[in-house]
């Protein structure tokens, strides 16, 4: 008699948790999608060039390049928001992704050499390609560096894949080590290509090891940005199947997550929207690693909230980032690698800090 | 509203003269690189400059011009902000697609080819001055500069020796010095000079033992990284460079690096420099 009377109680208590935590869930989320439009305005409407916030809006709306306001606001300003929107979801989503599948908090696409092998083929193309094919770099214009990033990215990917099987099975530990392998030696390869390089060559080189988001132009981040949200969408749909690895592989596997087809999934779509995203970016670190974490800490550690949570996280910093690098110099511009850490690195301290000590 | 007047005079006058005449009244100039900075100055257009970038160093009132940071690596709304009627660009600047949003957004790019020789210097005053619509002005500081190198040509031309030099570039972590196909290496020809490292394309670190073992008679070196290095006392005590014919002789050429190796209009001044200081105190 107790027991039957206690039983429905405490599943309503459970299914009333259950019910406040998606609630909650949801509104951050939801919150988080608000401060990311708002955040857009803003980076649309400040700039060196001050111009008026309705003047910003008539342009986006009528959308017509005739004066220098529309052109700056249009071809200037609203592509470097799109690319940060892309290229910020594509590395939060890709290293929530990896460190659910390698189980492994350090994961992210700076680690296992996706965007090193990217850059290893940039400095390639600078270094070497201008002296042995001018003409095929001539052809390729000013999408070279982004098809031979989008290259390297993707041959690290395959070589981590590659490298990973043991017995016909991926294994995730050792996918991990070669991928720390596979970066150590892009970045030698670098390191040598650095020191061949002509004075100029190892400046451009710099830059680029730097990133950026001032070379945007509609034509290269279009096919860029658009490759970064198909794979951040399809990304999307492993929630389900990462949390059940977060058991363990075997237990995924006893639950029917076809674990293989999983890690095949996640690691092609991963090289591709980082290859696409650090092709026009050049090399953005910290996001991959720090947004997931971000959103785990305040929505703990289930994907169906940590994937959506660590790209709107990810485009908000590079957005956040790339705004005080237009503005805080002006009329120069800081690289934007220094600032994704100096912002997100405190923040992240901060949420450590306080959750940490709320949990206990 | 100051601002939006003088936008409506510009563009008046872009339409109503022609682009020639445009330009020699254009008023706001950005110039991107120090040679080109150095010439607008020395045409006595210094006054239109309303940018520079980062390497714009000379003159002392280029200092105050807004810096639109490395020339290599601009931002196109940046540049746009300080409203130019045109830029003057050295061939480097960059990067591509940054240029092209500026010409996008209706502002001219006056590019300007680098090459290490007095020729190229000559043809860098030429071209900055017909954008500048001061074609007289610059064909008369062109004659000067041919004159001035000539002379001092002839000068470096008459010493017999050949000093042995190399051009340290940066000191603070290891020894870099300059190769081949470098500015510093055109600048030991000119004066005369032979560049002992001259196996090698561009600025390459040097181990300490390539340095002894090359022994030259002279370091060439940027005021800073002299500075770098902790100044002329501190070379004294090196490893590498004490070993060298250059510190038992004192033979230490600091000077500093936008005269040495920007090859502006100072370029006749610091090839003489260079040719004197290498032979100085020497039979």
């Amino acid at each position: 008699m107790m027991a039957e009377r206690v039983i429905p109680h405490e599943r309503a208590g459970f299914a009333d948790l259950a019910c406040r935590l998606r609630g909650a869930r949801r509104t951050l989320l939801a919150s988080l999608t608000i401060c990311l439009g708002l955040m857009s305005i803003l980076a649309l409407t400040i700039g060196p060039v001050s111009i008026p916030f309705e003047r910003v809006l008539a342009a986006v709306i009528g959308w017509n390049k005739a004066d220098q306001t529309e052109i700056i606001v249009l071809s200037i300003r609203l592509p470097r928001v799109v690319l940060a929107l892309a290229a910020g979801a594509v590395l939060g989503l890709c290293g929530a992704a990896l460190q659910g599948l390698f189980r492994n908090p350090l994961a992210d696409p700076g680690l296992i050499g996706v965007a090193t092998g990217g850059a290893f083929m940039v400095a390639l193309s600078i270094v070497v390609m201008s002296a042995v094919a001018p003409s095929l770099l001539a052809e390729l214009g000013p999408y070279a560096l982004p098809v031979f990033a989008s290259l390297g990215s993707f041959a690290a990917i395959a070589a981590v894949y590659a490298l990973g099987r043991r017995n016909g099975a991926l294994s995730s530990a050792d996918m991990l080590l070669a991928g720390i392998a596979i970066n150590a030696m892009a970045a030698s390869g670098i390191g040598y290509l650095t020191f061949l390089s002509t004075d100029e060559q190892l400046r451009t080189l710099t830059f680029w090891m730097l990133g950026s988001l001032s070379q945007s132009a509609w034509e290269q981040i279009l096919p860029a940005a658009a490759l970064a949200t198909a794979c951040s969408l399809a990304l999307m749909f492993n929630a389900h199947a990462l949390n059940a690895c977060l058991l363990g592989e075997r237990e995924a596997r006893y639950l029917g997550v076809d674990v293989d087809r999983l890690k095949q999934r996640i690691i092609i779509l991963s090289g591709l929207g980082v290859g696409a995203a650090v092709a026009v970016t050049g090399v953005i670190g910290f996001i991959g690693l720090v947004a997931p974490h971000i959103v785990r800490l305040m929505a703990g550690a289930d994907h169906r909230i940590v994937l959506p949570g660590s790209a709107l996280v990810g485009a908000l910093i590079l957005l956040i980032a790339d705004s005080i690098a237009r503005i805080a110099v002006p009329p120069a511009e800081l690289p934007i690698g220094i600032l994704t850490s100096a912002i997100g690195a405190p923040f992240f301290l901060w949420l450590l800090k306080t959750r940490r000590s709320a949990i206990q | 509203m100051i601002v939006s007047r003088r936008d409506f005079i510009a563009a008046a006058a872009l339409l109503l003269l022609p682009s020639w005449r445009a330009r020699a009244s254009a008023r706001r100039v950005i110039a991107l690189g120090g040679d080109i900075t150095e010439i607008v100055y020395a045409l006595g257009a210094g006054d239109r400059l309303v940018g520079r970038d980062q390497t714009s160093t000379f003159p002392e009132a280029a200092r105050a011009l807004p810096d639109v940071g490395y020339y290599r690596n601009l931002s196109a709304e940046g540049i746009l902000s300080l409203k130019p009627d045109f830029i003057i660009a050295a061939a480097a600047a960059g990067p591509g697609n940054v240029l092209r949003q500026i010409e996008a957004a209706g502002v001219g790019i006056v590019q300007v080819p680098q090459d290490y020789a007095p020729k190229a210097l000559i043809e860098k005053v030429r071209i900055v001055g017909e954008a500048l619509g001061l074609q007289a002005e610059a064909n008369a500081l062109c004659a000067r500069l041919k004159q001035k190198f000539d002379a001092v040509l002839a000068r470096v031309a008459a010493f017999t020796d050949k000093p042995k030099a190399m051009v340290l570039m940066n000191g603070a972590n290891g020894l870099q010095a300059a190769g081949l196909n470098t500015a510093a290496h055109a600048m030991l020809s000119l004066a005369g000079a032979q560049n002992v490292f001259d196996t090698y394309s561009g600025y390459k670190p040097v181990s300490f033992e390539a340095v002894a073992a090359a022994a030259p008679d002279a370091i060439v070196m940027m005021e800073h990284a002299l500075l770098a290095l902790g100044g002329e006392e501190k070379l004294a005590s090196h490893p590498a460079l004490r070993l060298t014919p250059a510190l038992r002789n004192k033979r230490i050429i600091a000077r500093e690096g936008q005269y040495l190796l920007g090859f502006g209009p100072r370029m006749p001044e610091a090839v003489e420099d260079l040719a004197l200081a290498l032979r100085r105190g020497a039979g």
